[in-house]
């Protein structure tokens, strides 16, 4: 299979996964992602894993056996079209995009069939299914595996898209959304699949299980709020370190879902801070910055006290070489320099190199 | 060195049990059919034939958007489903309403489904001829060509983990095997070993594309056995051989847990549908040929008269008994109440979600305010 092999080539690019046996309750993103699977397929029979090529799904073939964890044929919308035709019929499967950038080829299945069979069979036909994959920029794979797909997933009504940033969020999500009778698009990162997160033993319980549709507050503040979802959420998290040493207490919000999206959560926050900065490594126009503005400009206008301030992906197809590739995607520096602008408006207004 | 030539010489050839007068023919295997089930496919041939006929012409009124007819294809649709069994789960492309109306869904359902009231299973959500059951395991039609492909091996492949002795059945026409989704639905069958069976009907035409143009090989049926599927080319117009056909497929895909692909030759009567005028691009006199001398209808027809099976008083009260139930169904439709306006947001989710309460709660407070800004033919 062209995807598996292409997939060795990539892999050592962030290949630091060997965290999982540090001693003080860590986890990596890829062991969340791993149990979470298998806790949920030993639960329910019906639970079943198509594909697989980044060792989310190692050690489930043995344990779990062919049938139930298929390699398939490299056939985007084989194994899309074969996954939801299962679901509308009775089994609950997790279809594994090598990165989501492939999942156009298979997005007639996702947005015709699986989005919409519910409402146009007017209940008749539910499907549970999960897409899930790697999603966005990684390191130095170009502009076709570095497409972030949040906002298009997140644009269409039938779909609920989640994005889990640290390991809690990827054990919690991802139980949710494979118990969720609704087709889910699990949007991962490759670059977090290695790093470790602190784990409580609230979230090892194989009972544990997030709320779809409920952002999380990383970190409290009261000058203004970042909101962030995956890496950029690392990203906002660092941000806010820096600012706090300047005086600025920079409010987190780890969005986690993008549909349903957390309006109340973050217009809450809003109007204790007055101030909002969106973070996110997709493309700025339409995106999921562009739909919190427009909620937070509804919902609380009167109570901003400076514009909002829109972190995106350049707005270019993404280039490989590394120095360019640095420039196409946020970095902590462009959060704190516009969180500075929203607080101080002491930084001119430029576009953030 | 021998390279494999793009086409055999002798092309795969069709297998038939009826001739064109509706003779059995000699030298040929089929499956035995009672005179109860031989008078019940005529009479469900002929009850699609009207109910086809009637619509366009509700269509041709402006009472409904849009409709698609099944003419000269009615032994497809009608004698595949007699052969199947109820838990058989059919993933429809949209031009086999007959085996809906095979497994008891009403013409006042039909109906209602054209005319998208509140009675529609679909709850006035999909446009005319998206036909849709759970309790007759039917799904609802799809209109992207061919994605119902895949998604049938992937049912089947559900009936196969339960063991069940059933398979899934689905059904595209000669243009569907240019989609992408038909050779992965072929492929993943294959090697999945799902069972499933692919109806193909080769009606000559998909929309103005004659299959001259759609492709080079002998037909679709040769395309199975370069995926590893078992084959078959029949006689699309012979209600007996599609209907051995199938029974026999069924026997195949279930027992040996394989799929199967059926090529059924056939000819498209209508138009592609009502948004389509096929006058333009083929002659009259070969629709007229394909409409009378090769009907499927009569050349079975000719068969169960022949059996003693059926006659002239039982056809006059046949047709009239159809076409007065029609009538009334589609006065019945027409009068029905609309969709409420609680059903634009129900089932997007299987819960509501928090956004459409919300949206649907605005709305109705919209409503309230400037009732003339909104049609009064909405149930609130």
């Amino acid at each position: 299979m062209l995807g598996v092999i292409r997939n060795k080539s990539i892999r050592h690019t962030f290949s630091n996964f060997r965290h999982f046996s540090s001693p003080a309750k860590q986890m990596t993103v890829r062991d969340a992602l791993n149990s979470a699977l298998d806790e949920e397929m030993s639960a329910d029979p019906k639970v079943g894993e198509y594909q697989g090529a980044y060792k989310i799904s190692k050690g489930l073939l043995e344990k779990y056996g062919p049938e139930r964890v298929r390699d398939t044929p490299i056939t985007e919308a084989g194994f899309t079209g074969i996954g939801v035709g299962a679901a509308y019929y009775g089994l609950k499967p997790v279809v594994e995009f090598m990165t989501f950038n492939f999942s156009m080829q298979a997005i007639d299945h996702i947005i015709n069939s699986a989005a919409k069979s519910n409402y146009m069979s007017a209940g008749q036909i539910s499907v549970p299914i999960v897409f899930r994959g790697p999603n966005g920029a990684a390191a130095g794979v170009g502009a076709q595996h570095s497409h972030c797909y949040a906002s298009w997933y997140g644009s269409c009504p039938g779909l609920k898209v989640l994005a889990p940033y640290s390991s809690e969020d990827a054990r919690g999500l991802l139980k949710a959304a494979i118990r969720d009778p609704d087709p889910v698009v699990f949007l991962e990162n490759e670059l977090l699949y290695g790093e470790s997160f602190p784990v409580s033993a609230e979230v090892l319980d194989s009972s544990f299980c997030l709320p779809i549709g409920k952002a999380k507050i990383e970190k409290e503040g009261k000058d203004v709020t970042i909101t962030a979802f995956s890496k950029m959420v690392g990203f906002a998290l660092k941000a806010a370190e820096i600012l706090e040493k300047e005086g600025i207490s920079a409010e987190v919000i780890n969005l986690r879902s993008i549909r349903p999206l957390d309006r109340s959560t973050i217009n809450a926050s809003v109007r204790k801070t007055n101030r909002l900065v969106t973070v996110e490594e997709g493309f700025p126009q339409h995106g999921v910055g562009a739909e919190i503005c427009t909620s937070v400009i509804e919902e609380s206008f009167g109570y901003l006290d400076a514009p909002v301030e829109r972190i995106a992906g350049a707005d270019v197809p993404m280039p490989y070489a590394a120095n360019l590739e640095r420039l196409a995607v946020p970095q902590v520096e462009d959060i704190v320099r516009a969180a500075k602008r929203a607080c101080h408006r002491s930084v001119p207004m430029a576009a953030a190199a | 060195m021998r390279f494999i030539s793009d086409i055999s010489h002798k092309r795969v050839p069709c297998y038939r049990v009826l001739d064109d007068d509706g003779e059995l023919m000699t030298h040929t295997n089929h499956v035995q059919v009672s005179k109860e089930m031989a008078v019940r496919m005529y009479s469900e041939m002929v009850t699609l034939q009207t109910m086809d006929n009637i619509f366009y012409e509700v269509q041709r009124q402006g009472r409904i958007s849009f409709y698609l007819t099944s003419m000269g294809e009615e032994a497809i649709n009608i004698a595949s489903a007699a052969a199947l069994s109820s838990d058989d789960i059919i993933l429809p492309q949209y031009r086999e309403p007959g085996v809906l109306l095979w497994r008891g869904f009403t013409l006042q359902q039909f109906a209602h489904q054209c005319f998208g009231n509140t009675n529609d299973f679909g709850k006035g959500r999909q446009m005319p001829i998206h036909y849709g059951s759970n309790k007759h395991n039917y799904f609802t039609v799809s209109s992207p060509i061919a994605t119902q492909l895949p998604q049938a091996v992937g049912a089947a492949y559900s009936l196969k983990m339960d063991g069940k002795s059933a398979c899934a059945v689905t059904f595209c026409g000669d243009g569907a095997t240019s989609e992408g989704d038909f050779h992965a639905g072929m492929n993943f069958a294959a090697v999945m070993e799902a069972p499933v069976i692919f109806i193909i009907r080769n009606n000559g035409w998909a929309i103005s594309t004659p299959v001259e143009d759609q492709f080079r090989s002998d037909g679709i049926v040769v395309k199975g056995q370069a995926y590893g599927i078992w084959s078959i080319r029949v006689d699309g117009n012979d209600a007996l051989a599609v209907y051995s056909a199938v029974h026999t497929a069924r026997e195949i895909a279930i027992k040996e847990q394989r799929p199967v692909l059926i090529e059924a030759l056939s000819y498209r009567v209508g138009h592609h549908s009502t948004s389509d005028d096929s006058t333009k691009y083929r002659p009259i006199d070969e629709i007229e040929y394909w409409k009378m001398e090769r009907s499927p209808v009569n050349r079975f027809k000719r068969w169960v008269e022949r059996n003693g099976w059926w006659s002239e008083k039982d056809e006059l009260e046949l047709r009239s008994s159809v076409r007065k139930q029609l009538m009334h169904a589609i006065q019945v439709a027409e009068k029905a109440q609309k969709p409420p306006l609680e059903d634009l947001f129900t089932d997007v989710y299987d819960q509501l979600s928090s956004n459409l309460e919300e949206q649907e709660r605005l709305l109705r407070k919209d409503i309230e305010k400037h009732p003339k800004d909104y049609p009064s033919d909405v149930p609130l």
